[in-house]
């Protein structure tokens, strides 16, 4: 218990770190668009080639992984090339208020969107003033 | 079919480099990110492969509208265009913005002759792939040798 604590800790705010760690094998790191809402934070990010059964995205300790394997190959002999194939990973500090129980995704043409909806307690909120006379 | 060989030659030279030096900082950076405005690559990114029969050409498109992608060919060359929509959620704050969007369009010169009437052009989870039977003038063909 203590060693899983002490660990928690020291991966906080070095989300760059766990992702280092992998380094040997080969991986692209995709775009993405960040956008706040009063309701939650929407995520896109592209993964072009990826497939839909095998994206695979979790949230632990806080930090949500994305990551995509990508089984796409060209026929033939190669002639001309600019990108490669590679597994698409990519790590990111959640804030507290989000809800992680209840994150939804959708892929559409390449372009994967996460919905992060803040938790009903994180949620601005009008209160009534009601003034005594 | 000069301007083939040597504006690629160049292209392949900028992509070694380029490649040689990732990984170098601190920071992995980004898969190439499709209209990024930071980028002078021009886009969508192309590679091309062929076998005896068929040139087949994939181009990395992520998030369009089939229908607003266009694909056109004239004599040896292909032409890729369309548009790519801004997110619909825009309204909040922006805390990251990597992707680009806008009008795009490219050009590619095919290195043989193709069949376009054959030519099938397929889009699938953000990738274009066009596969064009090659013409049977460009085919290798086995000549008999007479012997006198």
């Amino acid at each position: 218990m203590a060693t899983n604590g002490l660990t928690a800790a020291n991966q906080e705010g070095k989300g760059q770190d766990r992702e280092e760690t992998r380094a040997p094998e080969r991986f692209l790191r995709p775009a993405v668009n960040i956008t706040e809402e009063e309701s939650g934070l929407l995520l896109a990010a592209e993964l072009p080639g990826a497939n839909k059964q095998t994206i695979d995205i979790r949230v632990e300790k806080g930090i949500l992984t994305i990551n995509a394997p990508v089984s796409r190959e060209m026929p033939g002999r190669p002639i001309y090339s600019e990108f490669g194939w590679a597994p698409y990973y990519r790590q990111f500090q959640m804030p507290d208020v989000i809800d992680q129980s209840s994150v939804k995704a959708e892929f559409k043409n390449g372009v994967l969107t996460l919905r992060l909806p803040k938790a009903e307690a994180a949620k601005p909120r009008r209160i009534e003033v009601s003034v005594a006379r | 079919m000069t301007s083939w060989g040597i504006f690629n030659e160049l292209d392949n030279l900028r992509r070694e480099m380029d490649e040689a030096f990732r990984g170098a900082g601190v920071a992995r950076p980004l898969a190439t990110t499709f209209l990024s405005p930071t980028s002078t690559r021009r886009f969508p990114l192309l590679n091309m492969s062929e076998d005896e029969g068929h040139l087949y050409l994939d181009a990395l498109l992520p998030g369009i509208e089939p229908e607003h992608l266009q694909l056109s060919l004239l004599h040896q060359t292909v032409t890729v265009s369309g548009e790519r929509d801004p997110l619909a959620e825009t309204s909040g704050l922006l805390h990251r913005s990597e992707l680009g969007f806008g009008k795009f369009s490219r050009s590619v010169d095919l290195p043989t002759e193709i069949d376009p009437d054959r030519t099938s052009a397929d889009y699938q989870d953000g990738v274009l792939r066009i596969t064009m039977p090659k013409s049977e003038r460009a085919k290798p063909r086995k000549i008999e040798i007479q012997i006198a």
